[in-house]
């Protein structure tokens, strides 16, 4: 037998993982994905692929806790040690979510009187950053995704689609990360943002971040893929 | 099939500051609350949502100690009151960990301000009630609290009743944070006032606890509230606590059946 040569170990491990709803009010269980199993290591990034409503974003759910997962486990080697994202204590998950895993959305929710760089700025603000120095990657993240500067005191909630997204994600990125739970990140992106997205994944890539993403236009990503996982229908 | 237990912390270095366990209170027959347990890291906010009734506002006057418990045990973790259950303090040693360590913020201004004195005033006698005579000091100290709390400073010098509601709930933030308190305990703090004030006021919170590590626990049956300000939630009815978890998640993806009809009774 060879010897088992790995060079890293995975950084999250999901064994048989699954998430059914159960809807009290009409007695109903309905199943999002059943025992999904994959490996991601350090630098990987894994698409999700399957037709609508087959649970793609459901998973990246429950693997960030937003949705509690039903059974299985995804074990996740965090800078502080191993702990299974099923059924981690909520402060740890808490934890993990300001320091270690990021989950990126098409969707902004703005706050009013926030504008769009103190939203942007808010990730690196609550890890110490110093603001001057937030302030500056901020409006560094957002020239790069083609967000005039003149709005960058304004506040987001009268923003376009398009706009709120390009804030949305460069708070999504800006704050390192081990892991980045990526739910149809270009959307509604125009191709410059969607050049300036693919190109800051690809830095984040080779710096070793583990990504596991669900795409609606796969092309722009496609020679970062490294592995596919398909979600069936589990009903 | 959901998972009914979580694995113990093991990421987080911090110890909870505030720890209750089987927090009792009954009213002759009537049992507010019955059995709740809680814990608080540092700053983190918990919230606590239920209707009118569940028992909510009553665990909250229970860990401002002015509610007695009929049983339990609440301790925080400070030096001078290390290892003690502070439901037995007695009533010099309270009133000094009310003063120095826990703020709070009611839904009435009038339960927690004087509303004829003025609002430099209100906010001083915290500091006096802790020992500080020095006219200067407490001036300064008033004013720094009231900025921070986002207060226009000159209207210092106006009594809450010839304020806003947004004004006098900063009036008492500013008076509840003057003694940099280890506990924020916030009673429905922005019900009954405009949209667009409560979103000031959400948003002087979040700078604050970002700022200052306080830990807070928040009291609302507005749900939005609850998703801006709370880490994490517990959902009460009848006096328990039914279901608890991470804010989104209990939002998102309610388990009890209680919480699942809470939820989309939302507007």
């Amino acid at each position: 037998m060879r010897p088992c040569l790995h060079i890293h170990m995975p950084i999250l491990n999901v064994q048989d993982l699954s998430k059914t709803f159960t809807i009290h009010a009409i007695n109903r269980e309905v199943p999002a994905f059943t025992n999904v199993s994959f490996h991601l290591q350090p630098g990987e990034l894994l698409v999700a692929r399957g037709a609508n409503g087959v649970g793609k974003s459901s998973l990246l759910r429950c693997l960030y806790r937003t949705y509690l997962p039903s059974a299985g486990h995804a074990l996740y080697q965090a800078q502080r040690g191993t702990v299974d994202l099923a059924r981690a204590a909520e402060v740890d998950i808490a934890l993990l979510r300001h320091s270690e895993i990021g989950y990126v959305s098409q969707f902004l929710r703005p706050r009013p009187r926030v504008s769009a760089i103190e939203l942007v700025m808010e990730p690196l603000l609550l890890a110490g950053v110093p603001a001057d120095d937030a302030r500056m990657r901020a409006g560094d993240w957002l020239s790069r995704l083609g967000l005039k500067a003149a709005i960058w005191p304004a506040y987001p909630s009268t923003f376009s689609g398009g706009e709120q997204q390009k804030i949305n994600l460069a708070r999504a990125l800006i704050a390192p990360r081990r892991l980045l739970l990526l739910d149809e990140p270009n959307a509604a992106l125009d191709p410059g943002a969607r050049a300036a997205l693919r190109e800051r994944l690809s830095v984040l890539k080779s710096e070793g971040v583990a990504m596991i993403g669900v795409f609606h236009h796969i092309e722009d990503v496609r020679d970062l893929v490294d592995s596919e996982l398909k979600i069936a229908n589990s009903q | 099939m959901t998972p009914t237990y979580f694995d113990p912390p093991r990421l987080t270095a911090d110890r909870p500051l505030l720890t209750a366990w089987g927090l009792r209170k009954t009213y002759g027959r009537v049992t507010a609350v019955s059995g709740v347990d809680l814990e608080v890291y540092p700053g983190e906010t918990l919230g606590i949502v239920g209707e009118s009734g569940s028992g909510k506002s009553t665990v909250l006057r229970m860990l401002n100690l002015e509610e007695p418990a009929d049983t339990g045990d609440y301790r925080l973790d400070l030096t001078d009151y290390a290892g003690e259950n502070l439901l037995g303090l007695d009533r010099y040693r309270r009133r000094e960990l009310r003063v120095t360590q826990i703020g709070i913020v009611y839904q009435q201004p009038h339960m927690g301000l004087r509303m004829r004195v003025s609002s430099g005033g209100n906010v001083a006698e915290r500091l006096i009630m802790a020992g500080e005579r020095s006219f200067a000091t407490l001036r300064t100290a008033a004013r720094e609290s009231l900025a921070e709390s986002e207060f226009p400073l000159d209207r210092l010098d106006d009594p809450p009743r010839l304020l806003s509601g947004g004004m006098q709930q900063r009036v008492q933030l500013a008076k509840a944070i003057a003694m940099r308190p280890a506990l924020l305990l916030l009673d429905e703090p922005t019900t009954g006032l405009d949209v667009s004030i409560q979103a000031l006021v959400l948003d002087t919170l979040l700078r604050l606890r970002r700022e200052r590590r306080i830990a807070t626990v928040v009291v609302s049956h507005d749900l939005g509230v609850i998703r801006t300000l709370a880490d994490r939630v517990l959902v009460m009815r009848g006096g328990q606590v039914v279901e608890h978890g991470l804010a989104d998640q209990v939002l998102d993806d309610p388990q009890h059946p209680y919480t699942q009809q809470l939820v989309h009774a939302k507007l």
